[in-house]
């Protein structure tokens, strides 16, 4: 075990013995280190001033990604390299990235400027001269974690297109993976600082070691909601025990049509994952969920552990049958995920206990199976109304129907008399209109500042119908004529359109 | 005074980039909380009240004076001089003293070693509270008639004999939200001590002077002791005109009481809860028309959500009133304004200033006479147009002004044509007869700006320009940068001026010690007033420059041409710094200070009458949304935008400025929504709540254009304002969800949507319509 952060900035080696293991990297970055060209917008990562790039080093290979300074942890970037807008140029030649922003007018106040530049270098290092055109919404993706009051978007926009008609620049990934390995440890990191300690171990077995050790321990992974607990209420964490060098979590396996998560695969990797099975189903919810930086920092294991009736994987996780894999030094458990969800914020997980996986059932032969958000914007934003709809359908009749809501009760909920009224029904409307009734025995709402009480009932309620719509034998409409955003605009010869 | 011809030299009317971008896209451009600090620098946050109104008994401040790394706490008691803020109304204390107005409102600072540390600290106070009734909606203030100020109205004609006389007649009830300026760079301070009781403070401020006012009254020392310096702001959008006071007046408290140099930086949510806003607007109004759908008389009251203090809601309402015929002529009309008092955050200037609230009633009343009459709206906003000359009359405003400079018939027809409007108005009314969950919309709305502070004295602006003896030249000016591209279009004129390369010239901090008592960075008249400052400077030196040259290279002073970093006379050219140098030997003045006042205008403020405008920027926006009646979600999936910028400074600039404003209107008009709860506390607090647009919200297909004019005021070079007046231009996005809403009652009801259309308030309209 060995007590000092070590990662890889500006060139260099840096060691860390004194920071706070609740520091943030954009604090480190701004107060200890004076590098402020990543600016500090929300620090709830929400705005994007504060994106940064992270390299690591995974299978021989850099991984590079895009994330939030502000809810990054020092110690969890122990063996990383970190990437801010210094390392780009800092005057001409600028590089293409900032030489598209310039030229294409991008920047008004500039505040915004360091962290949409971080977020397209992030884009341009995934992109070859062998790449197809960047599309609009490639381009949406990458930048949905950044806001801008200023320019409107659209010279950003113009800007991604533009820095790939310029001279090409390369980085150098082999030089940054020998240095990463050196940086690779065999064994659990423990940092102590003031009596408090973080640990980062490597193996399963050490990992439920240190967990039955210290069953009061916060259970940090990609540090998307517990990074608020630092910067907004101050609450102490304690000891940690962070579960992002895990390698046995880290892992996606597709074995007897189902997929195993581990529950430290970010949530990027795991909708990646999960839609080259459900494409049509998920790719919507995927672009919605978060921001790319989110995406890349949290994990599936975090947003299904932490369990908030808002989280995003839950309604269909579970529309979808998918089961919770719980390990301890005393064994495996696996419950169905419904059944983890025991009140608000009360899950069956012991104190030595910790989430392992998610085992996800993947698409059969006559399963129909839709998601859909609602909220008030289309990027990174919380859901009002998050729904999953799920069922057999042969011969126009429906059966091993679940339907699941976020946002509609204390806890990611199925709907169990709605499924009552569709099961063994024909497909049809008298049967959507008993269901749609049914609802609202399932659900009693709240209201709150993203949503009322009727709205989300209401639309619950639609959504089914539009799931009818989308999915019913006859005459089922295309997602085109059902999902605004698959919309196109009318010109004046727009007979194509209908 | 010596005038020469104009040369073809012009560093105006190009798209330069602007004069930070290098530094914006390297990290290297300094806002306030990158300044490298100076040794010793203490870090100060808020105490903020958790009651919406309250005395406050007590307040137990032990625990926070002993937490870790605390140096000091300090309360309204504590300031040498005035605990004062409000702009206008002296009405606004710094830290509440006694008694608390609203949730948010800060109560008391303190200053520890690290930002953390008083933030932390901060959370320790105990503060006993009696509650007192709270006033949490402008409905429920007039209700009483609890209002700032002093109600205030304006008339003309004869709008009760009007609207009795009207062949049809509409009343109804609207509102519109506020919206939270959401600056990326939140509100700062760094005060730093110096000698003889002096304050130096960079502060993150289009007001720099008004700052310098608040902290000089504040310590009790004279202005001459305070310094105020602002580089730039990560956006200001208003928020930072005169709210930015309070976080200057409490670091340079900290600062001079400790004699330490105190950060001031505002945690979001902190910023949010404690700063003020757009304001709510709620109408009633009457309007009374003929068949063709011609407004013959209008009255209308407007209540506005001040909020707990007046800050610069008058003027706000002002605005609002003058604006209210957007590009109409009203014959006959009567307004009533009113800012109405609430236990809510004082709401203050936000782009556009009251003026989007006024005219958007407007274009909700004609929205809803159109669908009476059964004709597209885009024929009844035509018929309503001010008149474009004396002849065809109708060219008077109600508040006096008579517009001169009217295009909007041209300009309205330009995108009539280019937007093709009409077939696209058929193809959508097929799509939509088909469809049975969604449903398109389409609007085109037009604005008229008006350009200039009301107040008169406020239209003044002062510069300094410095040419050195290796040519190169530095310009400061009382306009403060904020991302507009005040600097940029600055140097530029500045460089014409000079006939030197734009690289040669730059533009330095604002600074409180160079010019004098300038007015706020507002009203969209930052280039009109300090370009012609600027220009002012520089041609002083210029014409020094041609005399020295005349004189020395022979050929008549008023026929030198200055060029491309060259100096041209008598058939004799020399490079610029050469000149200078020779000049500098013979003892020339290579400096020269610049100002501006902006002729022709005045106000009544008691009757509302006078010409408060310079002249009027035009434009006008069609788009098209598509709207999901099942939930209602919606996206725009069409914009077209032409704008009136004059002979524009920069067009790429401006384009930028105008394809913004769209977007952050369009975020008022729609996803912005501001929720207090039931005890007065904002729940909307941070960007995980609060949703200004993103990058999806930008419609794939966004054409915008400048249109073709000249300004008929002798503006700066002839441009136009841009900052503001394109704010009113997604007035077209939320008229064309209505529109889209209306189709599902075949366009025979008035969908009742208030702003913003959230999804949730936009299928409440499909919901009331289809019942």
């Amino acid at each position: 075990m060995s007590g000092l952060i070590r990662y890889f900035f500006q060139g260099q080696i840096h060691e860390a013995d004194h920071l706070p293991p609740t520091r943030t990297l954009l604090q480190h970055l701004r107060e200890d280190l004076h590098c402020t060209g990543t600016k500090e917008g929300c620090a709830e990562g929400d705005c994007g001033a504060c994106t940064v790039v992270t390299g690591e080093l995974r299978d021989g290979k850099v991984e590079m990604k895009s994330v939030n300074a502000c809810l990054q942890l020092m110690p969890t970037l122990d063996g990383k390299a970190i990437f801010t807008v210094e390392d780009l140029s800092q005057e001409a030649p600028l590089h293409p990235v900032q030489q598209a922003m310039v030229e294409c007018h991008a920047s008004q106040c500039g505040f915004c400027t360091p962290g949409f530049v971080m977020s397209l270098w992030d884009l341009y290092l995934q992109r070859s001269p062998e790449s197809a055109p960047l599309q609009r919404k490639q381009i949406d993706i990458a930048l949905s974690g950044n806001l801008c009051r200023c320019t409107g978007y659209r010279p950003i926009i113009d800007a991604a297109h533009r820095m790939e008609e310029l001279p090409r620049q390369d980085f150098d990934q082999a030089g940054l993976a020998a240095i990463l390995a050196g940086l690779v440890r065999s064994e659990t990191l423990e940092y102590v600082w003031q009596g408090q300690h973080f640990y980062a171990p490597r193996t399963m077995a050490e990992l439920v070691r240190l967990r039955a050790a210290h069953p009061q321990a916060c259970l940090l992974a990609g540090g998307t909601d517990i990074g608020l607990w630092v910067t907004k209420q101050f609450r102490e964490l304690g000891d940690i025990i962070y579960l992002g060098h895990v390698e046995e979590l880290r892992s996606v396996t597709e074995k007897n049509d189902v997929l195993e998560i581990g529950a430290a695969v970010t949530l990027d990797e795991a909708y990646r994952a999960l839609c080259e099975y459900y494409p049509q189903e998920l790719s919507e919810l995927w672009q919605r969920f978060a921001s790319l930086p989110i995406r890349h920092a949290g994990t599936l294991g975090g947003n299904v552990a932490n369990g908030s009736p808002i989280g995003d994987s839950m309604p269909w996780l579970i529309a979808l049958g998918s089961r919770i894999v719980l390990k301890s030094a005393d064994g495996e458990r696996e419950l169905a995920l419904e059944d983890f969800y025991l009140g608000y914020q009360q899950k069956d997980l012991r104190p030595t206990e910790i989430v392992a996986a998610i085992r996800i059932p993947l698409p059969g032969a006559g399963k129909i199976f839709r998601t859909y958000k609602l909220a008030k914007r289309f990027d990174q934003d919380i859901s009002a109304v998050c729904a999953a709809f799920s069922a057999q359908l042969q011969n126009g009749i429906l059966s091993e129907v679940r339907i699941a809501f976020g946002g509609m009760a204390a806890t990611p909920k199925r709907a169990t008399h709605a499924e009552t009224a569709l099961e063994q029904q024909v497909w049809n409307e008298a049967t959507l209109q008993t269901a749609m009734l049914a609802l609202a025995e399932d659900y009693a709402p709240l209201s709150d500042m993203r949503a009322s009480a009727e709205y989300r009932l209401q639309t619950a309620q639609n959504l089914l119908r539009r799931f009818w719509l989308e999915t019913r034998a006859d005459d089922a409409l295309p997602t085109a004529l059902l999902n605004p955003f698959a919309a196109a605009a009318d010109t004046s010869s727009a007979e194509e359109s209908v | 005074m010596i005038r020469q011809n104009e040369t073809p030299w012009a560093e105006v009317g190009k798209s330069h980039p602007h004069e930070s971008a290098v530094l914006h896209v390297s990290g290297s451009a300094n806002y306030t909380d990158d300044i490298p600090e100076t040794q010793g620098t203490l870090h100060a946050a808020l105490g903020l009240s958790a009651q919406a109104h309250a005395l406050v008994r007590n307040m137990d401040l032990d625990a926070v004076r002993q937490a870790q790394g605390v140096i000091a706490v300090f309360t309204a008691r504590d300031f040498p001089g005035s605990n004062q803020c409000g702009p206008i109304i002296k009405d606004d204390p710094i830290l509440a003293d006694g008694v608390v107005e609203y949730v948010g409102q800060p109560l008391f600072a303190v200053v520890a070693r690290r930002h953390e540390l008083a933030r932390r600290a901060v959370r320790l106070a105990k503060v006993d509270y009696e509650p007192l009734p709270a006033v949490l909606h402008p409905r429920a203030a007039h209700e009483q008639q609890s209002y700032v100020l002093p109600p205030m109205s304006l008339a003309r004609g004869n709008a009760q004999q009007a609207l009795t006389d009207a062949p049809h007649r509409i009343r109804g009830k609207w509102q519109v939200g506020g919206q939270e300026q959401f600056y990326l760079e939140g509100q700062i301070a760094y005060a730093i001590p110096k000698e003889a009781q002096g304050m130096y403070v960079a502060c993150s401020t289009q007001h720099p002077s008004e700052m310098q006012h608040v902290v000089a009254h504040a310590l009790a020392i004279p202005s001459h002791s305070v310094q105020v310096e602002c580089r730039r702001m990560g956006g200001g959008f208003g928020g930072k005109e005169s709210q930015s006071a309070l976080w200057a007046g409490v670091a340079a408290l900290c600062a001079f009481k400790l004699q330490r140099p105190v950060k001031l930086r505002a945690d979001r949510d902190d910023d949010m809860l404690v700063t003020g806003k757009r304001h709510e607007f709620h109408y009633d109004y009457e309007v009374g028309y003929n068949d063709e759908g011609l407004m013959l008389g209008v009255r209308v009251q407007m209540l506005s959500r001040a909020g707990f203090s007046a800050d610069l809601s008058g003027p706000v309402a002002t605005r609002a009133v003058c604006h209210l015929d957007n590009a109409y002529f009203l014959s006959d009309v009567d307004i009533r304004a009113m800012c109405c008092k609430t236990n809510t955050q004082s709401n203050t200037a936000f782009r556009g200033f009251g003026g989007p609230q006024g005219a958007i009633l407007i274009e909700h009343i004609i929205d809803d006479i159109a669908r009476h009459l059964g004709k597209d709206a885009l024929d009844v906003r035509q018929l309503n147009f001010y008149g474009r000359n004396d002849n065809e009359g109708r060219n008077v405003t109600h508040y006096g002004q008579k517009v001169v400079d009217n295009v909007i018939h041209e300009l309205v027809s330009e995108l009539e044509q280019s937007s093709d409007y009409r077939a696209r108005r058929a193809a959508i009314a097929k799509f939509n007869a088909t469809n049975p969950v969604l449903k398109k919309g389409l609007a085109l709305t037009p604005h008229k700006f008006g350009i200039a502070f009301n107040v008169t004295h406020l239209n003044q602006a002062g510069a300094l320009v410095h040419v050195y003896l290796d040519g190169s030249v530095l310009v400061n000016h009382g306009g403060t940068e904020m991302g507009q591209g005040l600097n940029t279009k600055v140097a530029q004129v500045v460089a014409h001026e000079l006939g030197v390369p734009l690289t040669a010239v730059k533009v330095t901090a604002t600074d409180t010690t160079k010019v004098a008592n300038t007015s706020a960075t507002a009203a969209s008249t930052g280039t009109d007033l300090n370009g012609k400052a600027a220009q002012a400077a520089a041609r002083q030196i210029r014409d020094r420059l041609a005399t020295f040259a005349a004189a020395t290279l022979g050929g008549i002073a008023n026929e030198v041409s200055f060029f491309d970093g060259h100096i041209s006379s008598g058939g004799n050219t020399v490079l610029f710094a050469e000149l200078v140098q020779k000049a500098y030997l013979a003892r020339v003045q290579l400096w020269s200070d610049g100002f501006y006042a902006t002729p022709d205008l005045y106000w009544d403020g008691k009757s509302m009458k006078g010409n408060p405008f310079s002249y009027y920027a035009y434009g006008a926006a069609a788009s098209e949304v598509v709207v999901d009646t099942l939930t209602g979600e919606w996206k725009l999936l069409r914009a077209d935008v032409l704008y009136d910028a004059g002979h524009s400074l920069n067009p790429a600039i401006d384009k930028g400025q105008v394809e913004g404003a769209f977007i952050q209107g369009m975020g008022w008009l729609t996803t912005e929504e501001l929720v207090w709860n039931a005890n007065g506390k904002l729940t909307t607090h941070a960007p995980s709540t609060y949703k200004i647009p993103a990058i999806s919200d930008c419609p794939e297909d966004f054409r915008v254009s400048l249109f073709k004019n000249t300004n008929v005021a002798d503006s700066i070079h002839r441009s136009k304002a841009v900052g503001e007046p394109p704010l009113l231009l997604p007035f077209s996005v939320f008229f064309a969800i209505r529109d889209a809403i209306a189709s599902v009652a075949d366009h025979q009801r008035h969908p009742p949507l208030p702003a913003p259309a959230t999804s949730e308030a936009i299928l409440r309209a499909v919901n009331a319509i289809r019942d």
